[in-house]
């Protein structure tokens, strides 16, 4: 029998069991589907979390303090204050240092600002000039804190774009935090929403109008941003950064630093190795929704074997050679699964497109996944058809007729 | 050795071939020679002798007639002489050919090109209309005048007027004339019918007889194995069977 006869007696059969064919197709049918969101999901927030944490730059290290441990009760990370102003004079030192470019002291708190229009809470940093480099940001207009805001403790302010569009305020206006006044002497240029939190809701004073007048901690910094000459000089610059705060905090042994240093990269691939692991266990769960699909069409296609055990017969009198009833079968489970499948990687993009506008979860469809989803459930419709039709091939004519 | 199986058995419209005389060497001279058939089912004290050492001749043109009890082997001998079945000892000479140690594929060509079955149940698939169950074995011959043959071969049965009709749609005397159809649409070199009337009305029944033998007075060669002795007077040879041997045969 022809190829095409076989595919066309196979599809004639499909249509005259129409209910059993399309609930068999269903099962395909999600979990191809099922595979193409979750790998999606799984890519858009691996996207996301690498987009948020290359927009820090790849070449920036925190330094936060150790904890506090008094009286045998162990605080947790970051609440000593461990870190002071002498540590940052350290640390730009380019003796000690040289592959440190920038040295950004950070003290920040929650504060409401007010202008003549409205009023705003947001994060407001004390930090100096260096904030701008080891952050990677740009001003957009005005102009950002200088080395002598800092020593002379001036009231001057940088705003993040949406911080300056809600508040109303313009470079040279005066705003006022904690009833002190502020000018505006610069906005920052937009860094997109990504990253943790909207970055460009913020704002920046000198480090010492911040430590004296609103977060508090005179000489001590919640954390210290370096950044390295170049991505290159990242490794030898934690060294350094080691070594010199080593030194200032009289520590000998390493292990028992009152600090840590992390960098961008280290918590780069570490988001990446957590969100690639959860897409990866949810590829999985779906893997096995098309394997249980799978296994349904051999289901079904086992008890259209034994339901048409008279069929089988009559054909095999009428000359069918095995190899036409093996090939008729299996096409039948490769019609089921692939129009499974396609139906599936339709149902798959239309979630790709219904999920970000009505959940709010961002979802990345890329070809390669669609592919891999397609091909496997074209292959496991294939491989479980096998032996249902193997047993059709197999059966006896004489018993197939008798069956009937 | 069953000298039954070589008897001479005739139609007047052909020329009498001698035969009778044992051993038999080919099978050439006639369209089947069975040639000390034995089918034994199971083994060990289980086995079941189906057919034993069974022989005979059927000449091209003839209407022959099997007849004999249940279990007396008929069965056995239609799943042999259909091909469906390969005996355990024996040559089965088809057409000059030997078909008795072909394997499965090669039976199924044989079955596709030179038998045409007609079944008690009349076998029909009850999802296709008459004229594509008339097409299935042209459809495992790779025919390609499909529509027009079946078309052809139900007008020979007198069903012209029902080609689109589905088997439930047919009383059993007309779903056994498209059963017959689809047996005469490759042009076979033997109908093999089993127990064609057994589902039958007498009416119907005499019906299908009466298409059989216009068929096999137009050439075609006709097995009947059946245990309605209406089909003897039908046949010109009737050969009876019990325990797997011939008892009994017979010109008509």
């Amino acid at each position: 029998m022809s190829l095409l006869h076989t595919i066309e007696t196979g599809l004639r059969s499909l249509l005259g069991h129409r209910l059993r064919s399309v609930l068999t197709t269903l099962g395909i049918l999600f979990g191809v589907a099922a595979v193409i969101s979750v790998v999606g999901i799984g890519q858009a927030s691996s996207d996301s979390v690498t987009a948020r944490i290359s927009s820090l730059g790849t070449n920036l290290l925190t330094i936060t303090p150790g904890s506090t441990v008094s009286g045998g009760v162990f605080g947790g990370g970051g609440t000593a204050n461990t870190l002071t102003m002498s540590d940052v004079a350290g640390l730009i030192d380019h003796q000690n240092a040289p592959d440190v470019a920038a040295v950004a002291p950070v003290s920040q708190g929650r504060e409401s600002l007010v202008s003549t229009s409205s009023n705003w809470s947001t994060t407001v940093s004390g930090s100096t000039a260096d904030w701008l480099v080891a952050n990677s940001r740009d001003i957009g207009t005005g102009s950002f804190i200088t080395a002598s805001d800092v020593s002379s403790q001036a009231h001057v302010i940088v705003l993040g774009a949406t911080t300056a569009s809600n508040l109303g305020a313009s470079v040279g206006d005066l705003i006022t935090v904690k009833q002190i006044p502020f000018q505006v002497i610069g906005i920052l240029a937009s860094a997109g929403s990504q990253g943790f939190g909207n970055q460009d809701d913020l704002a920046v004073v000198p480090i010492t109008t911040a430590q004296g007048e609103l977060v508090g901690g005179v000489g001590s910094v919640q954390r210290i941003l370096l950044s390295s000459t170049s991505q290159a000089t990242l490794g030898s610059a934690y060294i350094e950064a080691n070594q010199v705060l080593l030194q200032t905090h009289h520590i000998t042994n390493a292990t028992q630093a009152d600090y840590s240093i992390t960098s961008s990269t280290q918590v780069l691939s570490t988001a990446q190795a957590v969100t690639q692991t959860l897409t990866i266990l949810l590829a999985s769960v779906a893997a096995i929704s098309l394997l249980v699909g799978g296994i349904g069409v051999m289901n079904i296609m086992l008890v259209s074997v034994t339901e048409r055990t008279g069929e089988i017969g009559l054909r095999k009198a009428l000359g069918a050679t095995p190899g036409d009833l093996f090939r008729q079968f299996v096409i039948e489970a490769g019609v089921l699964t692939a129009v499974g499948g396609l139906l599936g990687v339709g149902t798959g993009l239309a979630a790709g497109y219904i999920v970000p506008r009505t959940a709010n979860i961002a979802v990345t469809i890329t070809p390669l996944p669609v592919l891999i989803a397609v091909a496997v459930a074209v292959a496991v419709g294939l491989i479980f058809g096998v032996y249902p039709a193997l047993r059709a091939a197999r059966l006896a004519p004489i018993e197939a007729l008798r069956a009937q | 050795m069953i000298q039954q199986g070589g008897a001479p058995g005739s139609g007047s419209a052909r020329p009498a071939a001698p035969r009778g005389d044992f051993p038999l060497q080919t099978g050439a001279d006639h369209l089947i020679r069975l040639e000390s058939i034995t089918k034994i089912y199971g083994s060990g004290d289980a086995a079941v002798v189906a057919l034993d050492d069974f022989s005979l001749d059927v000449e091209a043109g003839e209407l022959l007639a099997v007849m004999g009890p249940s279990g007396s082997g008929k069965s056995t001998l239609m799943n042999i002489l259909g091909c469906l079945d390969t005996p355990t000892s024996g040559r089965y000479w088809f057409g000059g050919e030997d078909v008795s140690r072909l394997n499965e594929t090669q039976l199924a060509h044989v079955r596709n090109r030179r038998i045409g079955f007609v079944f008690q149940q009349f076998q029909l698939l009850p999802r296709l209309s008459a004229w594509r169950n008339v097409e299935l074995p042209l459809l495992y011959r790779g025919e390609h005048d499909r529509r027009a043959l079946a078309l052809h071969a139900l007008d020979q049965v007198g069903l012209s007027n029902r080609v689109d009709h589905r088997p439930t749609q047919l009383s059993g005397g007309q779903q056994q004339r498209v059963a017959i159809a689809r047996a005469l649409v490759t042009d076979p070199d033997l109908i093999l019918a089993d127990e064609p009337t057994g589902n039958l009305d007498s009416v119907a029944s005499r019906d299908v007889l009466a298409i059989l033998r216009d068929l096999n007075q137009q050439g075609r060669t006709i097995v009947i194995i059946t245990h309605d002795p209406e089909v003897a007077p039908v046949a010109q040879r009737t050969v009876v069977m019990r325990d797997g041997r011939l008892v009994h045969g017979v010109a008509a």
